[in-house]
């Protein structure tokens, strides 16, 4: 945003804007429409499955307005460009505009997700079953970075329980850890590191050293289980109607929408459950700094800056206050019983 | 060289240089050519300016040795002032950005977290400096005393890098850290170690 905030030329005036209340009600009010014609009806029944329109530059992935509570934010969408411009995925550099600028080596396809450990079916999805796994659902969430800013993006995909139920954890499943792809022909900052890994995981249970390294890859993250099957834990194959990004994730990746955007592992290739807690990439790293748990929480400061508010990227201006970050984000009401008695100044 | 760096268009074009960046960054801001996050890119920006103006600072006098020529002193003092600027600028950034200029939010924030009270502690190090930077104030100071109390820059190095380190010390980021310690290691290692002539 410029220094000042000038009246854009090229946007709509408010009064050209649907109230969004409203438009969130578009497909009632399409199917009322419907009504009037079988033609007319077919054609917003097509439009009803759009979701929010991207630029056009990827493919298209159609989705139903998710109906999951809380799924749907009413706060004004990121723009696609800072979306997929401002990220941080360290397989690619640590400057947030490394990715959109070197992910396209990325090959998001053909893709693979194995999912194994405490599970009753260790099974390999191939990408398009898994796209078919579920009804695509578009869920606008907010995206609150450790750092301090956020996003808000209307993401594409369904809840990852979806996936779980498939292989049938056992009893003794507690924790689901996720890995994302480290492959170094592919992404530039992986080094080494991915030999020593290898190595090191042929004995189950042992973990991998200590990289030098900004981190040692793979990337890991992990949930407990009861966060994993929560319905707002989203495995997501797109934002703005389209299919991911590379910069994204691409092509499949989580969001966790309560917890900072670290959490939300990108390009998973395996997905393991577990009996104990697994440890992520970011804790093995900087345990002090980044816990497991990792939920947005206003009360507990990073160690180097408050947690209190945030930057909305592209909507606060430069000299304006940044806003309140919200306990869990804003989903407290979702998701505050999973911690219920929990320290979360010690679990943080 | 000493014929060019007395010439009297040296110190005009020093500050057209000096000011460039900051012109640059000026510029940017107002073309939203900052990115997605542009407070985070001034900020950043303004606190990388001023370490690079440090290290030219500092660079002075080991130029002088080495070109033998006397000249570039006449230079130090202006590049001493757009250090302290750069820094000015990178502190109310930080204090107008991030903080809103919410004076209670502040306090609470430079006492409460060491990385950003080492970068508040150099930039304050460096107001004597600046306040004392013209001519009239060398010879209240008497020559002595002024160049005492300008031993203090070389303070300013350690904590700049330290301030840098702890600031990227959660990202594990250390590749630019490392090229200023380097820097300005070996900046002031000259001082400590060079030839005695």
């Amino acid at each position: 945003m410029p220094l000042f905030r000038f009246h854009d030329p090229a946007a709509p005036a408010a009064s050209e804007i649907t109230p969004r209340a409203l438009w969130l009600r578009r497909r009632e009010w399409l199917a009322t429409t419907a009504l009037a014609g079988g033609a007319l009806g077919a054609w917003a029944s097509r439009d009803a499955l759009a979701a929010t329109p991207g630029p056009g530059r990827l493919a298209k992935l159609p989705a139903e307005r998710s109906t999951v509570a809380g799924a749907m934010v009413e706060d004004r969408l990121t723009r696609y460009a800072d979306v997929t411009g401002y990220n941080n995925f360290y397989e690619f550099g640590t400057d947030k505009t490394d990715p959109a600028r070197l992910a396209h080596t990325l090959k998001p396809r053909p893709w693979t997700l194995t999912i194994e450990g405490e599970v009753r079916r260790t099974r390999t999805f191939d990408l398009d079953e898994l796209l078919k796994l579920a009804p695509m659902e578009e869920r606008i969430y907010r995206l609150r970075c450790v750092e301090g800013w956020s996003m808000v993006i209307p993401w594409v995909g369904f809840s990852l329980a979806a996936l779980l139920k498939q292989v049938e954890p056992k009893g003794n499943a507690k924790f689901v850890e996720f890995v994302s792809l480290a492959d170094p022909t592919q992404m530039p900052d992986v080094r080494s590191s991915v030999q020593d890994w290898v190595r090191d995981n042929n004995s189950i249970g042992r973990r991998p050293a200590v990289s030098p390294g900004v981190l040692d890859w793979p990337y890991r993250e992990g949930l407990r289980l009861d966060e994993a099957m929560h319905p707002l834990t989203l495995l997501a194959f797109g934002l703005y109607g389209e299919v991911l990004p590379n910069q994204n994730g691409a092509p499949l990746r989580l969001v966790v929408p309560w917890k900072y955007g670290f959490k939300s592992a990108k390009s998973i290739v395996r997905i393991r459950l577990l009996e104990k807690q697994p440890v992520s990439s970011w804790e093995r790293a900087n345990a002090r700094e980044y816990g497991f748990y990792s939920n947005v929480n206003p009360t507990v400061d990073h160690p180097r800056w408050s947690q209190a508010s945030e930057r909305r990227i592209g909507e606060d201006g430069l000299f304006s206050k940044k806003r309140p970050t919200l306990m869990f984000n804003g989903y407290e009401a979702q998701v505050a019983s999973l911690y219920a008695g929990m320290d979360l100044r010690r679990f943080y | 060289m000493n014929r060019w760096l007395l010439h009297p268009w040296a110190k005009p074009l020093l500050w057209l240089l000096l000011a460039a960046p900051l012109a640059w960054l000026t510029w940017a801001a107002w073309q939203d050519q900052l990115g997605a996050n542009p407070a985070e890119a001034l900020l950043r920006s303004l606190g990388d300016w001023t370490l690079r103006m440090l290290c030219l600072t500092l660079a002075i006098s080991p130029l002088r040795d080495w070109t033998g020529a006397s000249g570039w002193l006449r230079l130090r003092r202006n590049l001493g002032v757009a250090t302290f600027i750069y820094a000015t600028l990178h502190w109310l950034a930080y204090a107008w950005f991030d903080q809103g200029l919410d004076l209670p939010a502040l306090w609470a924030d430079v006492t409460k977290r060491p990385f950003i009270l080492v970068g508040t502690a150099a930039w304050l190090a460096m107001v004597p400096l600046a306040a004392t930077s013209f001519n009239a104030a060398i010879r209240w100071l008497g020559g002595r005393a002024w160049k005492d109390l300008h031993k203090v820059t070389y303070a300013l190095g350690p904590l700049a890098l330290l301030h840098f380190f702890w600031m990227r010390a959660g990202k594990q980021d250390f590749l630019e850290v490392a090229l200023y310690a380097l820097v300005i290691g070996a900046l002031l290692g000259w001082r400590r170690f060079k030839p005695q002539g």
